[in-house]
């Protein structure tokens, strides 16, 4: 077996092409974690990014020290402080004010930041796994498999991805089969995974026609091994460490169709849940303004700090961007 | 060329079935009695009504039979009743398209122009503190969430300054506009404004569209940007530019004459997907200053749940990005030679 492997492994050195030499640089990147993380700490954007990141995934475990949950059972449900309509303003009991209804805003921020992951993490999960099956199966076999697989991708692209969210959302919502945070990460799932799919296949067309990939295949490699060893290696890295720091955006959208009414149900512990409730209060918004201002902050800050770390690993890792710095 | 732009059209028939096919599939998650309001022409009397057109339409039928039923219907122009717009749904798009496409237009405008222009600086002085501003600038952009932009936007200029008033119209001017003397060629305010010679008219209109305007635009100007700054990076580097720098050309002519075209021809196909996108931002931006076009009418259904009217609109609007996404793909392959269609 060692033979076999080695002769792969020979052939593969040899015959390596541009694509290779990126996944090398991550690798090594990732190899000497130092000089990989320090290429990030001394870069400003994504130091920033890091930052602000970490001050999330602190907030994130330490909510239960923050704003310790008066029903330990339910957390994320947001303690209420009487029925009374109107908002109120920061207080020492409140420090962010409450909704009407009487929402702790405070709570909500601080317990909301885990919902924001628990969202952001599981919809990209789902939906770089599906992008990644259909986009191996289509690159990798062609032919009708390819033209069938893209027309499907074709069709789910006819919504722009919002409305068809917002569609899927309301359909599901209106049967009682699931709850509200479900129906909204479904829709956006359901939606969300086309294009890693045409990415991912691009990637994969690019690698498959190499000479070692033909090597692998007359020494006799079956096609899960040449995927799993030769063509997925070599081709999707760079896609799928992208793809990973569109937790941030799914973040965005989910928290759209919250306040749109789709996602998180009201008093759930959710930013986009909580800033809905502006919506009631929009002539006098001056007056209410930490309705809207603080959660808003709390999304701003999450966005933007996975967008930056984003866009610094794009710079460090796209070869075609390293070539325009020359 | 010829053989790229049939086979497309070929394949469009097949995109649009199973675009149909997506939205009938989300319909028959209904039960059959949320389905029956695709039925009916009015606000149903008594349920004893939704049983009789349950039994009448056979929504209890085998799925294939209904569907085939359904795609009947929808070539004939029947997309179902909205209970939200309290009209056929296509009868609603049709009374809410003016509002949308005008907030779009003077969108888009805007958009387009201060987007390239920013990207062209951005190219030009790549790597140094104006790119990197402008860099930053753009990756805040496109982090800030469309409705608390807009929420903020309202808050400071409507609420505290009170600058720029939120819906449509003002009142007065809304009396003006229904009245019999005032003739409605386009229903946009601001169009219709300039043709009945009601510069008051237009002046208010605009005012309500300079808030939802700014919301609307800015995530897309950050993407236009970043569009025109990479093309235009990469034009910078070909040969010919070299070519005429080297032949001794003027560098503002090389950039306008040589680079600039070239490097808008990515921007014009991205602009053009543009107008599609914006209908995702639309659909907040509406709600958020209770501007009653298509995107407010769509979120108000889907918080009422009204999916007849959401998914009615997602069907029309489906089809019209399918198509509007062939012409964009043909148009990059006639104004770009190098790009070979398969």
């Amino acid at each position: 077996m060692t033979t076999f492997e080695d002769a792969e492994r020979d052939l593969e050195q040899e015959t390596e092409g541009g694509a290779k030499q990126f996944v090398r640089n991550l690798a090594n990147n990732v190899r000497h974690p130092p000089q990989f993380i320090q290429r990030m700490l001394k870069n400003p954007v994504s130091l920033t990014g890091i930052l602000l990141v970490l001050m999330f995934v602190v907030i994130a475990i330490l909510a239960p020290v923050l704003a310790p949950p008066v029903r330990p059972e339910e957390p994320y449900r947001i303690p209420r402080d009487g029925y009374l309509a109107e908002p109120k303003p920061p207080s020492p009991e409140h420090p962010f004010g409450t909704t009407e209804g009487q929402y702790d805003i405070y709570y909500g921020v601080i317990w909301g930041a885990r919902t924001a992951f628990r969202v952001g993490v599981l919809i990209t999960l789902a939906t770089i796994s599906i992008g990644l099956a259909v986009g191996t199966a289509s690159g990798y076999f062609g032919g009708w498999v390819d033209e069938g697989l893209m027309r499907v991708v074709d069709i789910f692209m006819g919504f722009p991805f919002l409305l068809a969210a917002i569609t899927l959302a309301a359909v599901l919502g209106s049967s009682p089969k699931f709850d509200r945070i479900t129906t909204g990460m479904i829709a956006l799932i359901v939606f969300g995974w086309t294009t890693y799919a045409r990415l991912l296949r691009g990637d994969i067309q690019s690698v498959k026609e190499r000479d070692y990939v033909m090597a692998a295949r007359t020494l006799g490699a079956g096609h899960s091994r040449i995927m799993l060893r030769h063509v997925i290696p070599n081709s999707i890295f760079p896609t799928l460490v992208v793809a990973s720091m569109d937790i941030g955006s799914y973040v965005l959208n989910f928290a759209a169709l919250s306040f749109l009414g789709l996602g998180a149900e009201p008093g759930y512990a959710d930013w986009g849940q909580l800033i809905s409730f502006a919506r009631n209060w929009m002539p006098s918004l001056s007056t209410y303004w930490y309705i809207l201002v603080y959660p808003g902050i709390a999304i701003l800050l999450f966005v933007l700090g996975w967008n930056l770390i984003g866009d610094a690993f794009r710079d460090i890792l796209d070869p075609k961007l390293a070539r325009s710095r020359r | 060329m010829v053989a790229y732009v049939v086979r497309r059209l070929l394949i469009l028939p097949i995109i649009i079935f199973g675009v149909t096919i997506l939205i009938f599939g989300m319909i028959s998650f209904l039960a059959p009695g949320q389905r029956a309001s695709l039925y009916i022409a009015a606000i149903p009397k008594g349920a004893g009504e939704i049983d009789e057109i349950i039994e009448k339409y056979g929504l209890d039928d085998p799925i294939h039979e209904q569907y085939f039923r359904w795609l009947n219907g929808v070539l004939h122009g029947d997309l179902g009743f909205s209970r939200t717009g309290k009209a056929p749904v296509l009868d609603t798009i049709k009374r809410y398209i003016p509002a949308s496409f005008e907030l779009a237009m003077w969108s888009a405008i805007p958009l387009l122009w201060i987007g390239i222009q920013l990207g062209v600086i951005s190219a030009l002085h790549h790597n140094r503190l104006i790119d990197q501003v402008m860099r930053v600038f753009a990756i805040i952009g496109w982090s800030f969430p469309t409705f608390v932009f807009g929420l903020l936007v309202l808050m400071i200029f409507y609420a505290k300054l009170q600058w720029f008033p939120a819906g449509r119209l003002s009142e007065w001017a809304g009396q003006v506009v229904l009245s019999a003397e005032f003739t409605r060629y386009t229903g946009m305010n601001t169009v219709d404004a300039l043709l009945n010679l009601r510069l008051d008219i237009f002046w208010d209109a605009i005012r309500h569209l300079v808030l939802p305007v700014i919301t609307l635009s800015y995530v897309q100007w950050a993407l236009i940007l970043r569009v025109t700054r990479s093309s235009m990076l990469e034009v910078l580097r070909a040969d010919y530019v070299t070519t005429a720098r080297s032949k001794g050309l003027a560098e503002s002519k090389v950039i306008d004459k040589h680079a600039k075209p070239n490097a808008l021809i990515p921007v014009a196909t991205v602009g053009g997907l543009v107008m599609i996108w914006m209908m995702s931002g639309v659909v907040i931006t509406e709600t958020v200053f209770n501007y009653r076009g298509l995107g407010w009418w769509v979120a108000r259904s889907a918080g009422q749940l009204d999916v007849i009217s959401v998914l009615g609109f997602s069907l029309f609007y489906a089809v019209l990005v399918v198509c509007g996404n062939l012409v964009v793909d043909v148009l990059y392959a006639y104004l770009d030679p190098r790009v070979r269609l398969e």
